[in-house]
């Protein structure tokens, strides 16, 4: 009888796997060219048609959602989704809570971007950063004065009107603003921080962990992966 | 380190006093409650300068929307009714845009973007308008024997609108103005989270709340330690007012007392 | 939308305006005004319900549930409410699906909570792990729903229970002296009375409910807020194809009007309902009617 029950559980949990193939996408949907909000209204970017090409070679249908930068990772391990592809560097203190699969991109340089023809004083000025991201604690711990906003985009405004001499952040998200406003400009040397992006899971979920793993490999492999990275000007190539 | 050393060092780090790096690793229960009790030090900045600045533009307001000439009181009506109209996170948005233009013209003005003078002032607009809504209110329920009795008295002007209108409206208006003066109290959490940058890692509560959910990704030990800090702030408040509130009424017969207390009144 | 927007670059002035304003996108943002209207006619009488509970409640001779509706009262109310929004959400749904997860999957031998992780059967998922994403959309709206209901449900509380001692005690001895139970004074005499005294309080509620919606997007609720950040921000041409600076000052404008309106049109409709309710009471209000009739 024990065994009979036990034997229906396992199947239950089976079919309940079975069911349970839609992976849910969290993303930020705010971060061009990683991820962002097209005219449509739906995520696009580089880690949409990279997501959705990896569950596609990992045999697996994907949904997209966005969520706030700030509680991203608090509702990944609640459950709510079951990745994080958000241009989230992988990192020791990240790793300590949740997975990460091998890494999508380069370790990609941050750079500082400034008004054209400034001088900034890395070490003593002010420089504006995304609260919670390695670039805050990297200026926090550089000697800048770090001024943190919520949002991306408010770290560049601060910059044109002012407030800010410089901001930190990753090179492929400045790389389009640089090109598009004559008045900002990269500034300094690249600082290299983090191991690359990756795709974060939970630590319980070993098993999709290396579904995308392999998925990831195969389109490193065939060089499909080094193709969209130049498609959208992510920074090195593998 | 000992709970007393984290003390030590980052009790006073909301202002630049002490470390001046964060704690990145291995956090302890006891940086928590410290880091987050020293940001409270900006709640409270912020609740009772606006508090105390804003009543007394709260009673000139007050004041101008019950005058006759529309010269004083529309004014008054619009500027009560677009600030309390709109969310504080919208007046935060647009305060900060405004005065980012003003400093580029005129380089006095380069305070007003830092949140220590800019959200003061928002927060300050805000809860005069709040607070004269409820002024104005009280003012209409001014029992009319009390204004006759000034009248009868030979009181005019300025003695019987000080020592009659104001205190009476004061008494009548003070559950709501208490109420008022919590949600203020928990409208500072907004000043970082939405409204200005925050320097250096100097921040509110909420900053430092946000900063170790976000380093240690478990959200249900810096929400609940903020959330105990804002109950006893709430209580302290709601002690001192009731201080007040019983000097206020210290004429009236202790039955009479205690009914002006139970009396819903506005809340904003 | 229209034939002629398949070429942006092409098209200016009002022609690209009438295109930019009907993108997908924008889409989003009227549907998110509708959102957040109906989470606001839903929060209401929901939360109307909580603080019934909760006055009812605080004012029972039955001192544990006594102290059980004060505590209420008194803790949602000391906290703000963006603090409760940063970790209630979570708190509740993974409440449900431990619920859940205890009655579906008696047999599961592994731990819930795996390090940071948060496990339940396949089963126990609220929405299911395979539920189309509008099935998450409405789950965690209703968790915003119920969140808001909770917290505004302590304000109305306090509101209601003022006014439940704020009836003339004349009116319940009243009743006494009828031979009416307590029970039946409270439903016959008390309730109906108490509704002109807890207006005030209650319509200032209702626009405090109103200026709370900007937090929704805390509660992963994709809000007016949200949209109009997302499409006010400055779009580089390479990700959009209606590329323009800054523009979040016009969107939070618009917002500004839309809040104005909907706050005047509030005072306008509880004016009414006011003295609607006023009619035949035994205040000062009731009599200025009667006089005013006479």
């Amino acid at each position: 009888m024990k065994h009979l029950l036990i034997a229906t559980a396992l199947a239950a949990l089976a079919a309940g796997a079975a069911q349970a193939q839609t992976v849910r996408m969290g993303t930020e949907g705010a971060y061009p060219p990683y991820n962002y909000i097209d005219d449509a209204g739906q995520v696009a970017g580089f880690e949409r048609e990279l997501g959705d090409e990896l569950c596609k070679r990992a045999g697996l249908t994907c949904e997209w959602v966005t969520n706030d930068w700030d509680s991203i990772i608090p509702n990944l391990v609640s459950g709510n989704y079951d990745t994080i592809m958000a241009g989230m560097s992988i990192t020791d203190e990240r790793d300590e809570v949740i997975d990460f699969t091998q890494n999508y991109t380069q370790p990609d340089p941050s750079a500082y971007l400034a008004k054209a023809g400034a001088e900034v004083d890395f070490a003593g000025g002010v420089i504006a950063a995304q609260t919670g991201t390695i670039q805050a604690s990297h200026v926090a711990s550089s000697g800048a004065t770090l001024l943190e906003f919520a949002t991306p985009e408010e770290t560049i405004g601060a910059v044109r009107n002012g407030e800010a001499d410089a901001v930190l952040a990753d090179r492929a998200y400045l790389e389009p603003i640089a090109a598009e406003d004559a008045e900002l400009d990269f500034v300094g040397e690249d600082v290299l921080i983090g191991g690359g992006v990756g795709m974060g899971l939970r630590e319980s979920d070993a098993e999709l962990k290396e579904k995308f793993n392999a998925a990831i490999q195969s389109m490193k492999d065939d060089g499909s992966l080094n193709a969209l990275i130049t498609k959208w000007e992510i920074g090195a190539t593998f | 380190m000992s709970c007393w050393d984290t003390i030590a060092d980052y009790a006073l780090r909301s202002v630049g006093v002490g470390e001046r790096l964060l704690p990145r690793s291995d956090f302890t229960l006891c940086q928590q409650v410290t880091l987050i009790g020293s940001g409270m030090i900006w709640n409270i900045y912020f609740g009772l300068l606006a508090l105390l600045s804003g009543f007394f533009l709260a009673t000139a307001l007050a004041m101008a929307k019950a005058a006759h000439s529309p010269l004083l009181r529309k004014p008054a009506e619009w500027f009560i009714f677009v600030f309390r109209g709109s969310p504080l996170f919208i007046q935060f948005f647009f305060a900060y845009f405004l005065f980012l233009s003003l400093k580029n013209v005129y380089p006095v003005f380069s305070p007003l973007t830092s949140a220590w003078l800019g959200a003061l002032v928002v927060l300050f607009l805000n809860t005069s308008a709040y607070s004269a809504e409820i002024f104005h209110g009280a003012m209409l329920s001014i029992p009319k024997g009390d204004v006759e009795a000034a009248d009868a008295y030979g009181m005019s002007g300025w003695p019987r609108f000080r020592r009659i209108i104001w205190p009476t409206m004061l008494r009548l208006a003070w559950p709501a103005y208490t109420n008022e003066a919590i949600f203020l109290f928990h409208a500072t959490a907004l000043v970082f989270f939405s409204g200005f940058p925050a320097t250096q890692q100097m921040g509110d509560a909420l900053y430092y709340a946000n900063y170790f959910a976000d380093k240690t990704f478990n959200p249900f030990v810096p929400y609940p330690i903020l959330a105990v800090y804002f109950i006893l702030l709430t209580l302290s408040v709601i002690g001192i007012f009731g201080i007040v509130n019983r000097r206020l009424n210290r004429h009236l017969p202790q039955a009479a007392r205690a009914r002006i207390r139970l009396r819903p009144m506005l809340v904003r | 939308m229209f034939p002629y927007c398949s070429d942006p670059n092409a098209i200016s002035g009002l022609t690209w305006l009438s295109c930019y304003l009907t993108t997908g996108k924008h889409t989003s943002l009227y549907l998110s005004f509708l959102t957040v209207l109906v989470l606001l006619a839903i929060t209401a009488p929901v939360a109307l319900v909580f603080g019934f509970g909760g006055a009812t409640a605080a004012r029972s001779r039955f001192a544990p549930l006594s102290w059980l509706g004060k505590g209420y009262i008194g803790i949602v109310r000391g906290v703000p409410d963006i603090a409760f929004f940063l970790f209630f959400v979570i708190a509740l749904d993974q409440a449900f699906e431990y619920l859940r997860h205890k009655i579906k999957c008696p047999d599961w031998d592994q731990p819930i909570r795996q390090g940071n992780d948060f496990v339940v059967c396949a089963a126990a998922k609220l929405p299911l792990g395979d539920a189309p994403q509008w099935v998450h959309e409405t789950y965690g709206f209703f968790l915003a729903v119920l969140t808001f209901s909770i917290i505004f449900g302590a304000f109305a509380a306090n509101v209601l229970y003022g006014a439940m001692q704020a009836v003339p005690r004349a009116q319940i001895e009243t009743a006494e002296a009828y031979g009416m139970s307590h029970g039946q004074s409270f439903r016959r005499i008390l309730v109906p009375q108490m509704w002109v005294y807890a207006l005030p309080g209650l319509s200032n509620l209702w626009m405090v409910l109103i200026k709370a919606t900007p937090l929704l997007f805390l509660l992963g609720v994709e809000d007016i807020v949200y949209w109009a950040r997302e499409l006010g921000g400055t779009k580089t041409p390479k990700f959009t194809d209606y590329p323009h600076e800054d523009w979040r000052m016009w969107y939070f404008g618009a917002l500004l009007v839309f809040y104005l309106v909907f706050t005047r049109v509030s005072e306008v409709v509880l004016a009414r309902v006011m003295r609607r309710l006023t009619h035949g009471q035994a205040t000062m209000g009731g009599e200025a009617q009667r006089k005013a009739a006479a």
